[in-house]
Order: C-alpha cells, then sequence, then structure tokens
C-alpha cells in the first residue's frame, strides 16, 4: 500500500504520552505518565477508580488540557493541533455519550453531517453502522428508549462514523450485565480486525486479557507497570486456582495439606471460608499438578476445581504490595454501577 | 471560493482510500482551519438536531404558544381599562400601547429558555461528543440561538393572532415585521448571555433562577407595559436606558407610528455592545470547560 506521506510518526507508534499531570488543585489525577500504543494494537489502561484512567483519555481526545506534559495521537500534538487529531479518533465514553432524545439513526446521521460527510454518504453510514451493531430495528427510536448494551452500541457507532485511526475506549463495559458485556467485546473486537488502534481503560484484569494486546497498569495518576499481557500474567503470578472439597469439614485438612506444599505464586494459599473453597495461586502446569496429586494422595473428595484470572485487587497486591488505592465502591465519579464480576 | 478543492472534499477522498486505519492522517488534514461552508453545515446538523427535540416532545412548545395568549389578556384586561384611561384611549387605546411592547418582551423571555437547555445538555455526555469532533466550538451555540429564534418567531405569531383578536390595528406590515426583526437581534444578543450562565452555573434551576433575577426587574422597569413618565426620575433614568424600554418603543412606533430613529439606534447599539462582549466569552467559556 502506498503511504501518504504524513505528519504521522513513522515509527509505527500511534499514540504517545510523555510526562503527563493533570493536577485538580491538590489532588494529582495524573502524576507524570508515560505510555506507547503500537499502531494497530489495544492498549489497556488496568487501574482502579481514581487512578487517573478517565483524565487521560479526556487529556488525549482535546477535551481536558493537562497541567504539564505532552501526548501526540496519530501524530497531532493534543494541545497544538487539537482540529486535526479531533479528526482521526473516536471516542467511547463511561457514560453513552449520544443524544438521547434523538432517534439512534439521527444520532449516527448528525455525527456524519458533523464530520462533514456529504448528506448521502452520512445517510448510507448510519444504515451501514446500525446495521452492523445491530440497531437496524430500533433505529427510529429515541436512543433512552434504549437498553444499556444497545445505548452502548450506538456509542460505538457514533465512534465509528469517521473511520477513526485510533479508538478512546473508556470503561466500554462498566455498567453492563456479563451476556451485553460479551456482545460489547465482540464489537470491540471486529473494530480491532479492521485495523483501528485502541486505547482502552478498564478495572478488570479479565477485559484486559480478552481484548488488548498490552497493559499498563495506573495507580494514583502514576503508571506502576506495563508490558504485554502474558508477561504481565506471569509477574502477577497467572493464575488462581479455587478448590472446593465436597466436604466442608473437609476445608481444613484441604488448606493444611495445600500449605505445606508450599506453592507460592503472586501469595499464599488462602481459604474462602464464604464459599468453602481454597485460593491457591499457581504459576505453571508443574504446580496444578502437584496440587493435584497433594489432594489425591491426601484422599479428598472434590467439589469443584476452576481456575481463576488474578482480580484487579491480586494484580495490584503482586505489583505494589498494597491493595487498589481506591475500593471499588468509595469513588462513584467513575462508575455509576456496580457491575458482578 | 477559490477553484481549489475544498479541504472536506480532498479528506473524504482521503478517507475513502484509506481503508486500513493505519497512521495515515490525510495531508489536507494539516488545514485545521473550518471554513464558512463547514460552520454552516456543523450548525445545520446540530439545528436539526434541536428542531428534532421539539418533534419528540412538542410539549417543549407550550411556552411559546401560551405565554403570547395568557400575558396579552392579562394585561389588556386587567390593567388595560386603568392605564388606558391615563393614556386617554380607554382599553383599546391600552393595546396599541401594549402589544408592540408585549413583542420586546417575549424575545427576552423565551431568550431564557437557552440557557436551562444548554445547562440540561452539559449535564449529558453529548456535550463530549461535541467536543471531541472537529467543529468550531461557535457552531453548538449559533445552533442553539437559531432554534430558539424559531421558536420567537411562532410565539410572536400567536401573539399577533391574539393582538388582533382583542383589537389591535397593524397599519403596515412592513413595520411589523421590522418591529420584529429588531426584537430577533435583540434576542440573540441576551441569549449569548443566557448561554453564558447556561456553561458556568451547574444546573438548569440556578440558570432559571438566575435569568428570572437578570429578566424581572428589566422587564418591569420599562415602558414594556406602562409609559415611564409617572415613575419617578431615578428610575425614569434607568428606564430610559433600559433597552427593553428603547425596543418597546422603537417597535410602538415602527408598528403604529411615532419617532423611531433614536430607539432604534439605541437598542441595536445595546445589541452590538452585548454580543461582542457576551458572545467571545459565552465560546471561550464554552470551550475551556473541563
Amino acid at each position: 500500500m502506498t503511504r501518504i506521506d504524513n505528519n504521522a510518526s513513522d515509527d509505527g507508534i500511534a499514540v504517545t504520552v510523555r510526562g503527563m499531570v493533570k493536577h485538580y488543585g491538590e489532588t494529582k489525577a495524573l502524576d507524570g505518565v508515560d505510555l506507547d500504543v503500537r499502531e494497530g494494537t489495544v492498549m489497556g489502561v488496568l487501574g482502579p477508580n481514581g487512578a487517573g484512567k478517565t483524565t487521560l483519555v479526556r487529556i488525549l481526545s482535546t477535551l481536558l488540557s493537562p497541567t504539564a506534559g505532552e501526548a501526540t495521537v496519530a501524530g497531532y500534538d493534543v494541545l497544538r493541533q487539537p482540529r486535526q487529531l479531533r479528526r482521526v479518533i473516536g471516542l467511547t465514553g463511561q457514560y453513552a455519550s449520544v443524544d438521547e432524545k434523538l432517534p439512534g439513526w439521527e444520532n449516527l446521521y448528525m455525527i456524519g453531517r458533523l464530520l462533514d460527510l456529504p448528506r448521502k454518504d452520512a445517510r448510507a453510514r448510519a444504515d451501514e453502522l446500525l446495521e452492523r451493531f445491530s440497531l437496524t430495528d430500533a433505529a427510529k427510536r429515541p436512543a433512552s428508549t434504549y437498553s444499556g448494551g444497545m445505548r452502548r452500541r450506538l456509542d460505538l457507532a457514533a465512534s465509528m462514523i469517521g473511520r477513526p485511526q485510533v479508538l478512546f475506549l473508556d470503561e466500554p463495559t462498566t455498567g453492563l450485565d456479563p451476556r451485553t458485556r460479551n456482545e460489547v467485546w465482540g464489537e470491540v473486537k471486529r473494530m480491532v480486525g479492521d485495523g483501528v488502534t485502541v486505547l482502552l481503560t478498564t478495572q478488570y484484569m479479565e477485559e484486559a486479557e480478552q481484548l488488548a494486546s498490552e497493559l499498563t497498569v495506573v495507580d494514583r495518576g502514576k503508571v506502576i507497570a506495563g508490558g504485554a499481557i502474558d508477561e504481565l500474567k506471569a509477574k502477577v503470578g497467572g493464575r488462581t486456582l479455587r478448590v472446593r472439597p465436597a466436604d466442608r469439614l473437609q476445608l481444613e485438612p484441604l488448606a493444611g495439606a495445600l500449605d505445606e506444599l508450599g506453592i507460592t505464586g503472586l501469595a499464599t494459599t488462602t481459604v474462602d471460608a464464604e464459599s468453602g473453597s481454597v485460593l491457591v495461586p499457581i504459576l505453571s502446569d508443574e504446580q496444578l499438578t502437584a496440587v493435584v496429586g497433594v489432594i489425591m494422595s491426601r484422599g479428598i473428595t472434590l467439589g469443584s476445581i476452576t481456575t481463576e484470572l488474578p482480580s484487579l485487587d491480586e494484580v495490584f497486591l503482586s505489583l505494589t504490595g498494597h491493595r487498589a488505592s481506591a475500593p471499588q465502591d468509595t469513588v462513584p465519579t467513575e462508575t455509576r454501577e456496580e457491575v458482578a464480576v | 471560493m477559490s477553484s481549489r478543492p475544498s479541504p472536506t472534499a480532498t479528506l473524504n477522498e482521503a478517507l475513502r482510500a484509506a481503508p486500513s486505519n493505519t497512521a495515515t492522517a490525510p495531508a489536507a488534514v494539516a488545514d485545521a482551519r473550518i471554513p464558512l461552508r463547514g460552520h454552516l453545515r456543523h450548525t445545520g446538523a446540530l439545528v436539526r438536531r434541536n428542531l428534532l427535540w421539539i418533534k419528540q416532545d412538542p410539549e417543549s412548545m407550550f411556552d411559546a404558544l401560551l405565554m403570547p395568549v395568557v400575558f396579552t389578556l392579562l394585561f389588556v384586561y386587567v390593567f388595560g381599562g386603568s392605564i388606558g384611561q391615563a393614556l386617554g384611549g380607554g382599553q383599546d387605546g391600552y393595546v396599541q400601547y401594549v402589544i408592540p411592547g408585549m413583542i420586546a418582551m417575549m424575545s427576552m423571555t423565551l431568550s431564557q429558555g437557552v440557557g436551562t437547555g444548554f445547562s440540561q445538555d452539559f449535564n449529558s455526555g453529548v456535550m463530549d461528543r461535541f467536543r471531541s469532533l472537529p467543529i468550531g466550538r461557535g457552531s453548538v451555540l449559533f445552533a442553539k440561538i437559531s432554534v430558539e429564534l424559531v421558536r420567537m418567531l411562532f410565539a410572536t405569531t400567536v401573539l399577533m393572532i391574539v393582538a388582533v383578536l382583542v383589537g389591535f390595528d397593524i397599519h403596515h406590515w412592513a413595520g411589523l415585521f421590522a418591529a420584529v426583526g429588531l426584537s430577533a437581534v435583540f434576542a440573540s444578543s441576551i441569549m449569548w448571555v443566557f448561554l453564558t450562565l447556561g456553561v458556568v452555573l451547574k444546573n438548569a434551576q440556578s440558570v432559571q433562577a438566575m435569568g428570572f433575577l437578570v429578566l424581572f426587574p428589566l422587564q418591569f422597569g420599562s415602558s414594556i407595559f406602562a409609559p415611564t413618565k409617572s415613575m419617578p426620575g431615578w428610575l425614569q433614568a434607568f428606564t430610559d436606558y433600559n433597552p427593553l424600554s428603547t425596543l418597546a418603543d422603537a417597535a410602538r412606533g415602527l408598528m403604529v407610528g411615532g419617532p423611531v430613529a433614536h430607539d432604534l439606534w439605541v437598542t441595536l447599539g445595546w445589541s452590538l455592545a452585548i454580543t461582542a462582549v457576551a458572545a467571545p466569552y459565552a465560546i471561550h467559556k464554552f470551550r475551556t470547560k473541563s
């Protein structure tokens, strides 16, 4: 393909962030963030509420000016070339940023016109995207009558109108039920398949693993870890085994046996009394085998055994030695609804 | 317009030519200037949005429909007799006096709505969407004002129908249209003030409360409803410079006859001054709101 020469960086980096700082009075929402997103990849920004994820996205989409630092998106400087930059980005916020009073089709047509598509093209694009996001049947209904998932899909469709090079997804599935979340993940994967570069913020390791190839972990406005998802997963201890004995009375003996085994992943073995199971962090298949071996040698009957991804808290614990700075329900500014993980 | 291809056309071609989304920002994008046609297109798309709101929610036109009816009947039948007597023309004479004033009042009262609607917009996510699009920041504000002017024209039409029913004589249509036009000019300048309030204040209620505080003294401390001659000197000094007085007096002159020039120029001067200060300020505040 012949490249149209432009001021986009030639090193294949779609988003660069250097020394980004944003202060609100005493609060340091961002405290010196550096970040690179390679073209055509999905960068997950993982962090708890109040970590500065939304602030970062708002700065990169020119909605907010940083206190200090620099950033470019598709080669355009966020401070010096905001208009050019806005032409090549798409944005989907935590709250559906569509006009709820307008029907779905009108929302998309309006954005097409605002992006300078001729009337005919704007119409065609609206039809096309409604079709693609399975909203054709709801095209004429006001968005206020849509379900949470439909609204989020309309929002994603709206971000795609201008065929953006870089897409910002700010907690795209916060507040959605698990089924709808899978649906949105599916849509995001299709967008990625089209070659768009995505910067995604999330509170969920699971979401990051589903969508992102690289991960940046942020806490209190600072980057605390970064790298390929697999590397990070190895770093934080891969998986957690959840072992539940059939007989609850065997919980203690089981825990004792596993303790003796001395497996230490990112944390030590813990007992989850509520569900009557033992949680064993493991790093390798050998360790998994060892766990099973111990259980068999002690003659403990198993109710179930499952592997889980480490939770955000466990990731934080292993990376920083402390829990995520803000538990999910103490900072209401970033999320309206609790999500069952 | 010169013969070179418009930047938007070039951009669209470039977008079509770039199926994969690798960093291929077309060179045309480097031109950050939005041409006038672009501004008109953006404003048009947003006007359509605001008109669709009315279609979805026709009740939002109730105030524009009912206010002229209620106020005209109220003033003509409650105050018409006594003020008309003082004017020397009875209730009929008062109708001729107050209707041009009502046009002025309507322009002011309805322009307040622009601020509350705007404030509601800000509390939803859609403003973020607009602000992340490559459109002139003013477009969103211009669209609001345009639609509000449509509402105002609708209210004025209703007002004139009621006016004729209660006995107002339309002497010359040209004068009527001129009066309505002048009101629209003044109203759009005032709307910038309310838009500023809509951006700066936190919610629609405070915008309404502030609007009322500005509106009420201006409306009643004016020559809209009664001649200012019987007012105390200090109040007369205020009413004489109150743009609503000059607007009402200019409308009166245009619609029923009498001197016009002085009031016309003072009103236009006010409109220009208010716009010159409030419009850039509103756009600035809109641009920098976080």
